[in-house]
């Protein structure tokens, strides 16, 4: 979210240099919207640490006699169609998406930002390369690109974040590299050059820190995607597969049911929603905090 | 100009000898014998033994290569292992109605995603703004599935007014085209926006105003024309995201276009249908992206000197 902030007025000389972390926290907390989504996020996080307490007993044990009921006291957002509690497969499923999420992440990063460094700092044919192969990757939708890995890999959760990781590394690589481009020709770097610094240490300690703000912003919003994608193909019934909660599956399996019974579906599709609109909030605020260049 | 055309046509060849690759050794990823996986599960040992012959998969790798591009070339891409008709004819089956959902899809982002980033843009930081930036991000968060679901609950079956999926009239078009809008609506809001603000703050558009201009007139015809030339790469860019929405809205809404092609082959390890489906997707997004630069450096004469 775009805020007009009130310390901009001020010439930059005037800010004590220690302030700095303070500020941009006192703008972070400014931003309602960033605030509403770290809200969203610490809940998130919460249910799913906490889901046996929130949630005792087994989500995935069917129930038949109790199929497809309304929200009640006992169930407060009604049953499925083999009577398992859909707040408590809401519950558990929190843990499952966030699983994902960072396994996706992880995936991501610790492929995409070692091939963005190389890429970036070395140039010349291994660019060329890595280039190429990413441009081919980019020529595929995320969402369909993953959906061609599920096709080899196979369904489950495992391939899940494989695939869905796998569809995030040619952003990761496009955004290193070119922090990484442009902060090569600093004369930090090449003085430590100068003085026979290997390229590792360079690549870690000199410009790996520089592209620490546009991962953190693209993290944030990665994480949304993460539960976008999972979500989607475990409607489609090519992600996690049952009895295990996932809310997307959730969802697919509820679709059958929505003419009678339409709160199958539409409490998990509240619990992406939720979860997803928190990391893109937070993701806008930090943007707008660390890094007011990529403003939108 | 024609130098800059020849010059972003042959960009894309790199990517399509990419998209090659990717098809050629996606098979090979899988476990067992590429012929018994393309022939499908209920395939005699005379029809795998065919299709090895056919495929040239008794040859080495690179022979195998040169086979799949010469036949990518014919646009011969096997058959169905489940329907036994030609893969380019399942899909010439499909493709319009895919087609069909997009174009309708972006024409409704556009007429709603314009004005409201406008709107917005002209009163920055009112709660105009405050609204349409939010329900942007309502859009951007929202998972495309869930909205589609949620139409047919309120209009199929709360309301009774339009059919739950389906094709046959234009009222079968209306839930499928809104819900793969919704998402593209919230990007090109934005996106007018950004662009708009940044435009309304040029020197000309001061110029325009100070000559004495009505202020529609500033805006339309001074401003938006100049802020258009990033939506239009913002439209071009998110037509992926609305490929990847089309597979998901055209199983909401049983849409028989390409995505649900593709989704209904995946589960039925239909692999010779997967492969062409993927190809068309990706050529389709590499169309899109390469008329969107050329219409770009057709408005703006500055990108074809860079």
């Amino acid at each position: 979210m775009n805020k007009r902030t009130q310390t901009s007025a001020r010439p930059p000389q005037d800010r004590p240099p220690e302030g700095k972390l303070r500020r941009g926290w006192a703008k972070l907390r400014r931003n309602k919207a960033a605030l509403f989504g770290g809200i969203l996020i610490l809940i998130y996080l919460a249910t799913a640490l906490l889901a046996p307490v929130l949630f005792p007993g087994n989500p995935s044990a069917p129930n038949l006699a109790r199929s497809l009921e309304r929200p009640s006291l006992e169930h407060p957002l009604g049953t499925d169609e083999l009577g398992r509690s859909i707040l408590g497969r809401i519950i558990y499923g929190s843990r499952v998406s966030l699983l994902i999420a960072v396994g996706v992440i992880l995936v991501g990063l610790l492929v995409g930002v070692p091939l963005g460094l190389v890429s970036g700092y070395y140039g010349g044919k291994i660019d060329f390369g890595i280039q190429r192969v990413t441009d081919t990757m980019l020529a595929f939708p995320g969402f369909l690109l993953a959906l061609a890995l599920v096709a080899v890999l196979g369904v489950g959760l495992k391939n899940t974040v494989i695939s869905v990781g796998i569809s995030m590394v040619p952003m990761y690589i496009r955004l290193v590299r070119g922090c990484a481009l442009s902060v090569r020709e600093q004369v930090y770097v090449e003085a430590a050059r100068a003085v026979g610094t290997r390229d590792v240490v360079i690549l870690l300690r000199h410009i790996l820190p520089n592209v620490m703000v546009p991962i953190t912003v693209q993290t944030s919003l990665g994480m949304g995607m993460a539960i976008l994608f999972a979500a989607g193909l475990g409607f489609l019934g090519v992600g996690v597969q049952p009895p295990t909660p996932e809310w997307g599956t959730m969802l697919g399996s509820g679709r059958v049911y929505l003419f009678n019974s339409p709160h199958v579906a539409t409490f998990p599709g509240i619990a992406i929603f939720l979860a997803v609109l928190g990391f893109n909030l937070s993701g806008d605020g930090l943007r707008d905090v660390l890094d007011p260049r990529f403003r939108i | 100009m024609l130098q800059y055309v020849v010059k972003r046509l042959l960009s894309t060849i790199p990517v399509l000898f990419g998209i090659s690759l990717l098809l050629f050794f996606m098979l090979r990823m899988l476990p067992g014998d590429p012929a018994q996986v393309l022939a499908g599960q209920m395939a005699t040992p005379e029809e795998i033994e065919n299709i090895r012959h056919q495929l040239g998969l008794d040859r080495p790798i690179h022979v195998q290569y040169a086979f799949f591009l010469s036949r990518l070339a014919l646009f011969d891409l096997g058959r169905s292992a489940r329907t036994q008709n030609p893969v380019t004819e399942e899909i010439w089956a499909r493709l319009p109605n895919t087609i069909l959902l997009a174009v309708v899809a972006i024409a409704l982002a556009c007429l709603f995603g314009i004005p409201a980033g406008i709107v917005s843009a002209v009163r920055p930081y009112t709660w105009t703004d405050y609204v349409v930036t939010f329900s942007a991000l309502f859009g951007i968060s929202m998972p495309v599935f869930w909205l589609g679901l949620m139409l047919v609950v309120v209009f199929s079956v709360m309301l009774n007014w339009l059919p739950a999926g389906g094709t046959g009239s234009w009222k079968h078009v209306i839930l499928p085209s809104l819900t793969l809008a919704a998402l593209m609506v919230a990007f090109i809001a934005r996106m007018t926006r950004a662009s708009m603000i940044e435009v309304l703050s040029q020197d000309y558009t001061t110029t325009a105003r100070s000559k004495g201009l009505k202020e529609q007139v500033v805006i339309i015809k001074h401003a938006l024309k100049n802020a258009l030339i990033p939506i239009i790469t913002v439209v071009g860019l998110q037509f992926g995201l609305l490929l990847g929405g089309a597979v998901l809205t055209e199983t909401v809404f049983a849409w028989p276009g390409l995505g649900r092609l593709i989704v209904d082959s995946i589960l039925a390890r239909d692999y010779p249908v997967i492969q062409g489906a993927i190809l068309v997707f990706g050529l389709l997004y590499i169309l899109v992206n390469l008329i969107v630069d050329l219409v770009y450096a057709y408005v703006d004469p500055r990108i074809r000197y860079e």
